[in-house]
């Protein structure tokens, strides 16, 4: 099997859609993904630090409320605290909006799909609080841009992305010989949360070569990586540890504390053979198949260490595979998957969508997105979401899945399509009989469209 | 997929066909079960993300303590809460002291799983479940309690439930366990079912999943009474109610209390997950969190259960546990032995079982972590084979391969 481009567009994009062609070729998908991030300017959702100006405003809000000494004082305190919860619920409502939004309308829907899947593999989010939805606003600045380029510099960007540095609690790990240790006793030692994770989700995978022992001296080597909260990544050579450190036997450091020493052993990461391995294998399992062939995840392993981890091309690898062609059943699809591609199918525009009322996307999106298993921008830990399809497929889930495609697209769009067009345009050349003849059967249309969209046809990749 | 719970499912959709309840099935009635050979109830908390045993059960006899620790300890006095004169309990802790005088709350120290030294929460949880000596293949793997579901006589559909919206691995595996959340519901029309079978019919994952959702739905295993609607639009109200009402349950007293209600039932075992052990960083005030949840969902657990609370064993028991010295951020980082805490009627409490190998710096595990001195696996088989009794051959090779069991710690009444 080769190329086939609704199967591109399925298995690689956000699905088919009626108005949007699938695409040409390979080399078209990876033109479209070296050229501008167009959805990225229609969509727009800001980066990390524009986020964050909402939680240093609720945190002045919460000091004058504490610290008002009349009461108009403290009832402003308190109406700005109040102003401020909704703002961070609205704004996520857009952002989730214009996520949604970004599949249903993209003709680079790869981009889309590997925004998602590299925002995975660099988990970082906040789990309450001002900063509930910082992954997406982190995804932005710290992901997206580097989904083309160079392995090494999205590895750099995430790690020493505030958030990224507040979630695995680095910038509160300090060297236990480090200025900042001697001068007061609170500050007085290593967190070893980032340095286990860098090597065992980011980079080496849990297979690799490392103890205990690099796990450690990584721990000390970060020591220093810092943020403010107004002014974003910040080195702080007083939180490092003195001295050289060794990691998979190579010396860092030594001299004065240097951001380019973590840099360095970052890069040495970033194009370790287990780690070209490691991605290769992730990127196989998420595309196309929770069981890779062999000769796909080596092929793909083999440009990455060829290129010194240039993404495009190990890109380039897995679309030119046979075995990512392979006929289905591909993978089931996650739950935005899911349901950014059921818009798209939908021809949703952005009119159609509630992006700026709350509670109807969260009774459209939040909540039904919760209960398929998949909390937006938050998931279970730092390992991501589960790539297993039995994970997504329980009873408890499939049934918020079902729910979902029977009641949600009639909400959205009061005039709904012929199911008997809808499943053409859904499933393309490929629509089983079954749901053919269940669409033609169904006694109204939002249930021949909800019938449509629960077909493992549809759910599958 | 392996064959066995379609063939439980098969079973689930007939007893629809026939037009009856799951629950008024003659095949599983209260008189079937009285009459299998265990009417014991096994509950198992899988606690996420590595709980320090060291904090939820604190060695305050240990002179090393208090100096490890100083910055975990929030200004209580060690010792407060005292167990024995050796352990004290977590201040969050504080609304078991009651089962523990009752004798109906114990723990098991230094215990681990044979899990070591890449100290991966992921792997650390995979094994904790699985309940093997080292991980297969990803797709390969099976939950112990599966295994000795397995084993056991007179399984029907609802002997065991996994309970909540994530998949446990715990669980997973051939024999018949029930997927289910106390927030989920199905409710469809019989035309939109008759469809929805022809859609999933060639592919066993989502056919399978969809025939269970129908039939748990329709038993009314839900926070919501479900008649199945007669049409179209009644269906299309009753799934936007319940996605509603989806928003604001699925909590964990729900999970307890959904529990308790199947376990007052048919049910004899139920597994659950509670999140939010990885304590990293300000551990007094981030342990605190999930360490009460732990006791809300126990007591819960009791007061729903009421008489069937004599019957019960709950078991909870984490990856591993964490370093013996607080970190540089007044947390604790990965570690190696931890606490396994077990309570209920049937069990054995008033007592914490260790073989304690000390805090001394030389006593620690790689000279860091509470070095574990058996094997958590042993406590949970040995209470598997007085509720059950399960042969201890059985647990050795099956459920939990390569475990030797060892000495009888006497943990079931």
């Amino acid at each position: 099997m080769r190329f086939d481009p609704e199967r591109a567009a399925i298995r690689f994009g956000c699905g088919l859609s009626p108005s949007l062609p699938a695409p040409k070729s390979a080399e078209a998908m990876l033109a479209r993904l070296a050229g501008p991030d167009t959805m990225a300017e229609s969509f727009p959702i800001p980066g990390f630090q524009a986020a964050s100006a909402i939680a240093l405003n609720r945190r002045d809000l919460r000091k004058a409320r504490k610290t008002a000494k009349t009461k108009a004082e403290r009832e402003a305190a308190l109406a700005g605290l109040k102003e401020s919860r909704v703002a961070t619920r609205d704004n996520a409502a857009e952002w989730l909006g214009h996520t949604l939004l970004r599949r249903a309308l993209t003709e680079d829907g790869f981009r889309e799909r590997l925004a998602a899947f590299w925002t995975d593999h660099f988990t970082a989010f906040q789990l309450g609080g001002p900063l509930k939805f910082a992954q997406i606003a982190y995804a932005e600045d710290a992901i997206r841009p580097h989904v083309a380029g160079r392995f090494s510099e999205m590895l750099r960007a995430a790690a020493t992305h505030p958030l990224m540095l507040r979630f695995l609690d680095q910038s509160r790990s300090a060297g236990p010989n480090s200025r900042a240790a001697k001068k007061r006793e609170r500050i007085g030692g290593l967190n070893e949360n980032l340095a286990r994770e860098l090597l065992e989700l980011h980079t080496l995978g849990v297979d690799g070569p490392y103890t205990q022992q690099d796990v450690r001296q990584l721990a000390e080597l970060l020591t220093g990586l810092s943020y403010g909260a107004k002014t974003g990544f910040q080195f702080r050579p007083g939180l490092a540890e003195p001295g050289a450190k060794t990691v998979l036997s190579v010396d860092y450091g030594g001299g004065k504390p240097r951001l380019d020493d973590i840099f360095a052993a970052l890069d040495d990461l970033a194009r370790h053979e287990e780690t070209a391995r490691h991605i290769a294998r992730k990127l196989a399992v998420h595309f196309v198949s929770d069981a890779p062939d062999e000769g796909l995840v080596s092929a793909m392993a083999a440009r990455f260490t060829a290129t010194d981890g240039d993404l495009a091309q190990v890109y380039a690898a897995m679309l030119d595979h046979p075995a990512a062609w392979a006929a289905g059943p591909g993978n089931v699809k996650r739950p935005m998957d899911f349901i950014g591609s059921g818009l798209r199918a939908l021809d949703i525009a952005p009119a159609h969508m509630p992006t700026g009322r709350y509670r109807a996307m969260r009774t459209m999106f939040f909540t039904p997105l919760e209960l398929m298993g998949q909390r937006w921008g938050r998931p279970e830990g730092p390992d991501g979401w589960p790539e297993d399809d039995p994970d997504w497929i329980t009873p408890q889930r499939l049934a918020a899945r079902l729910q979902w495609g029977m009641t949600v697209p009639f909400r959205l769009k009061k005039v709904l399509p012929d199911p008997r067009d809808f499943v053409e345009t859904a499933l393309g050349a490929a629509a089983p009989e079954p749901v053919r003849f269940a669409a033609r059967a169904a006694e109204t249309r939002a249930e021949g469209i909800g019938l449509v969209l629960a077909a493992p046809a549809f759910q599958r990749m | 997929m392996s064959s066995a719970p379609l063939s439980r499912r098969l079973f689930l959709t007939r007893s629809m066909a026939l037009g009856c309840s799951l629950a008024a099935s003659p095949l599983v009635t209260p008189v079937t079960m009285a009459s299998a050979p265990w009417d014991n109830r096994l509950v198992v908390i899988i606690l996420r993300g590595g709980l320090d045993g060291l904090d939820a059960v604190r060695p305050y006899g240990a002179p090393e303590f208090a100096p490890y620790r100083r910055t975990l300890l929030g200004g209580v006095e060690p010792g407060e809460r005292d167990l024995d004169g050796f352990f004290a309990l977590h201040p969050a802790l504080d609304p078991l002291m009651g089962l523990w005088r009752a004798g109906e709350l114990g723990f098991a120290h230094a215990v681990s799983t044979p899990y070591r030294d890449k100290r991966s929460h992921f792997d650390g949880q995979d094994l904790l479940e699985t309940g093997t000596p080292a991980l297969g293949p990803a797709r390969e793997r099976d939950g112990w309690l599966n295994r000795m579901l397995q084993a056991l006589p007179g399984l029907h559909a609802e002997t065991a439930y996994a309970i909540g919206r994530s998949d446990l691995l715990v669980t997973r595996g051939a024999a018949e366990v029930a997927n289910w959340s106390p927030d989920a519901a199905l409710p469809l029309s019989p035309q939109a079912e008759r469809l929805l079978d022809l859609v999933m019919h060639d592919d066993p994952l989502f056919r399978d999943a969809a025939q269970e959702a129908i039939a748990l739905s329709r038993a009314g295993a839900g926070a919501m009474e479900m008649e199945a609607p007669a049409d179209s639009a009644g269906m299309m109200s009753a799934m936007q109610d319940s996605m509603r009402a989806g928003r604001s349950s699925g909590g964990l007293e729900e999970v307890a209390r959904f529990a308790a209600e199947r376990l007052r039932a048919e049910t004899r075992i139920a597994a659950y997950s509670i999140g939010g052990f990885d304590t990293h960083s300000r551990q007094e005030r981030s342990l605190s969190g999930g360490l009460d949840a732990l006791a809300q969902n126990i007591l819960t657990l009791r007061a729903e259960l009421g008489d069937v609370w004599g019957k019960t064993a709950v078991v909870a028991m984490t990856e591993f546990g964490r370093t013996a010295r607080a970190n540089g951020t007044d947390g604790t980082d990965h570690g190696t032995g931890g606490v396994m805490i077990f309570a209920g009627g049937a069990l054995k409490g008033g007592r914490v079982v260790a073989d304690w190998p000390g805090l001394a710096e030389a006593d620690l595990y790689e000279r860091r972590d509470l070095r574990p001195t058996r094997d958590l696996r042993a406590h949970a088989g040995w209470i598997m084979r007085h509720l059950f009794g399960l042969e201890a051959g059985l647990i050795e090779r099956t459920v939990f391969p390569g475990l030797d069991l060892g000495a009888d710690p006497g943990l079931v009444l």
